[in-house]
């Protein structure tokens, strides 16, 4: 979510309105405690520039045209990309995207436009108690839920599992971008004798659609980094495989078996891997995170 | 939306509206509202799967499975206290240091940072909750741990080594690298969420201590005080994060199912053991205990969050998007 702004003219940085000088414990005491949030807010941001930095030293020199386009080779034998671990998460998204979106919106849509009482007010809730359920846990009711009826480990399975998580993100999003909608558009549809069901689809989706989509990509940049819920739902695969019913490979997954591999070149591989995630991942959210500062937020 | 909206027929002079249009509108609002209540269902089948799951496990070991230390697959005989005790301490020590920073940033980018540095930092703390875990756990493993091996961890064994908590040997993979890397990824929870929560507090309250001639850092801690129930479940969400944190963790807490006292010594946590044990697990009983491992992981962080949701949703009077942002 955009960071709350301070309203103009409303500005919450402080200035001191009294003339006479504090006494001199206090003063100490003042230049403590704002040096030391100062630096706190200077201190967070070393790890990111930290990993950012590891991850470009030790991911770039591996990442080469190969890597998106060549299959993994086997130990000892060096090149080979992680092509089907690309195509695998992409399959894998998709997979979530089609089964969380059209619920999720659905259901943001109904809590922004008919959402009121308490039973709305349970679904809000439930929805961010839901965000909050650890991954793994996710995974081992998608395990029970499709891996046992199906037999094997699937796709579907991880699509399922990652499709749970991202269905708080777009419920709650979808249902904030629809209320941005002004109350207008809504008066303007019934006042031409549009009836209720058909000022919603046909007038306030559309105009908050680009808001949809933005709340959908934000849950799919944060899905397509999971590891822990795919890791015994779709469980990997060293090999092409596009089918939904069969193991499939997915980038994270990858990542994780090649950094705990114990030869080297698999390792520097992993961090290539991660790199390449946390391009496509930030990209996403970053760019989510743009357009949503600049111009309307419809 | 007002009553007479969701009536125009009431407006003087519309139309009346045929009966069609009346049973479209019921069936529109039915269809989305039975999405909307999917949520319930999902939560539902969640709870359903593990109960059932864990069931076998339940039935054989009751509440020892919370208090036993052992965990032998060969023999089939499972306790859970090594995995509990290795996610209360990592968690912990991660909070021990997430929470002043956090709440550090969250105060200088709430109340002292000119808006522009506010923008930016806040954007990159963003950032920083976006990276995906498992490149956490890479940078832990790789990097982190190498350090504390060689630089970190020989020198708190050497000045520190009285305390059991600094004993042993350095491994650089151990609850204190796992409780450094959460602290790193809950920081931006806590900051963020605090921010705005600071944000939310009537301006009223530092005018006024400001007015009497308090220092900005005196009347900084007058709306602090104020906020203190919503930084509450701030911190509660960003705890319910580190309990439930599986790949990072994983990567580098070293997976052994000893408890030790001190923070050097490799462990496991309630998550980690599932994400290692879980496909490897070969007998039913197995499975089960790890699907009961699950079933506690779940129930504790359900209990987590539903409190601090309440407590943020309070603080902001249910106004700030604060609680579902995160």
């Amino acid at each position: 979510m955009p960071p709350v702004q301070p309203e103009p003219g409303q500005e919450r940085v402080l200035r001191p309105l009294h003339t006479g000088r504090p006494a001199l414990r206090r003063r100490v005491w003042e230049a403590l405690f704002v040096g030391a949030s100062g630096l706190s807010a200077f201190v967070v941001l070393v790890p990111l520039a930290l990993i950012v930095w590891h991850l470009l030293a030790r991911g770039l020199p591996a990442l080469t045209l190969g890597f998106f386009v060549h299959l993994p080779k086997p130990v000892g034998e060096p090149g080979g990309g992680m092509a089907n671990a690309i195509v695998g998460t992409f399959i894998l998204v998709a997979i979530a995207t089609a089964i969380a979106v059209p619920v999720g919106v659905g259901a943001g849509v109904w809590l922004a436009e008919f959402g009121r009482g308490r039973l709305a007010a349970a679904v809000r809730y439930t929805a961010d108690v839901m965000s909050g359920v650890p991954s793994i846990v996710v995974g081992v009711a998608a395990y029970g839920l499709v891996v046992v009826p199906m037999g094997r480990f699937s796709a579907l399975a991880g699509g399922v599992a990652l499709a749970l998580l991202m269905l708080p993100t777009i419920i709650r999003s979808t249902e904030e971008v629809v209320r941005l909608v002004p109350r207008s558009y809504r008066e303007a549809a019934l006042a031409l004798g549009a009836p209720r069901w058909r000022a919603t689809q046909d007038v306030v989706i559309p105009a908050a659609s680009a808001g949809i989509v933005t709340a959908c990509l934000l849950a799919l940049a944060r899905a397509s980094g999971e590891t822990a819920p795919l890791l015994f739902t779709a469980l990997g695969n060293r090999f092409w495989s596009l089918r939904v019913d069969q193991p499939i490979a997915s980038l994270p997954v990858f990542i994780y078996d090649y950094a705990r591999a114990p030869y080297d070149d698999w390792n520097r591989q992993a961090w290539t891997g991660a790199l390449v995630l946390l391009l496509l991942v930030t990209l996403l959210s970053a760019l989510v995170r743009i357009t949503t500062r600049r111009g309307p937020r419809l | 939306m007002s009553d007479a909206l969701t009536r125009p027929a009431l407006i003087a002079g519309a139309p009346r509206r045929r009966r069609g249009a009346r049973w479209a509108d019921a069936a529109y609002r039915r269809a989305l509202g039975a999405l909307a209540l999917l949520v319930f269902v999902v939560v539902a089948l969640i709870v359903y799967e593990t109960a059932r799951g864990a069931a076998p496990s339940i039935r054989a070991f009751g509440w020892r499975f919370l208090v036993g230390t052992e965990w032998d697959p060969v023999a089939d005989r499972y306790g859970a206290l090594p995995y509990v005790f290795g996610t209360v301490v990592s968690s912990a020590l991660a909070m021990l240091l997430a929470l002043p920073l956090g709440l550090g940033t969250a105060i200088y980018l709430a109340e002292l940072a000119p808006h522009r540095v506010d923008q930016v930092i806040s954007f990159v703390v963003e950032l920083l909750a976006s990276i995906p875990s498992i490149v956490y756990g890479i940078w832990g493993l790789f990097v982190l741990a190498p350090f504390l091996r060689t630089f970190v961890e020989p020198w708190l064994i050497q000045h520190l080594g009285f305390l059991p908590l600094f004993q042993g040997f350095p491994f650089g993979i151990g609850m204190l690298n796992a409780g450094l890397v959460l602290a790193i990824m809950v920081v931006p929870t806590i900051a963020s969420l605090s921010r705005e929560i600071l944000l939310a507090t009537p301006p009223s309250l530092r005018e006024a201590a400001l007015a009497l001639g308090a220092t900005r850092a005196e009347a900084i801690s007058v709306t602090v005080d104020a906020a203190r129930p919503g930084i509450l479940g701030a911190v509660i969400l960003a705890l319910g994060r580190a309990v439930g944190e599986t790949m990072a963790v994983t990567m580098v807490i070293g997976n052994t199912n000893r408890i030790s006292a001190s923070l050097l010594a490799p462990g496991s946590t309630m998550a980690s053991v599932i994400a290692n044990e879980f496909t490897e697990a070969t007998g039913a009983l197995y499975l089960s205990a790890l699907v009961e491992v699950a079933l506690v992981l779940f129930v504790l962080t359900l209990v987590m969050n539903a409190l601090a949701r309440l407590l943020v949703l309070w603080a902001t009077g249910g106004r700030s998007d604060a609680a579902g942002a995160a």
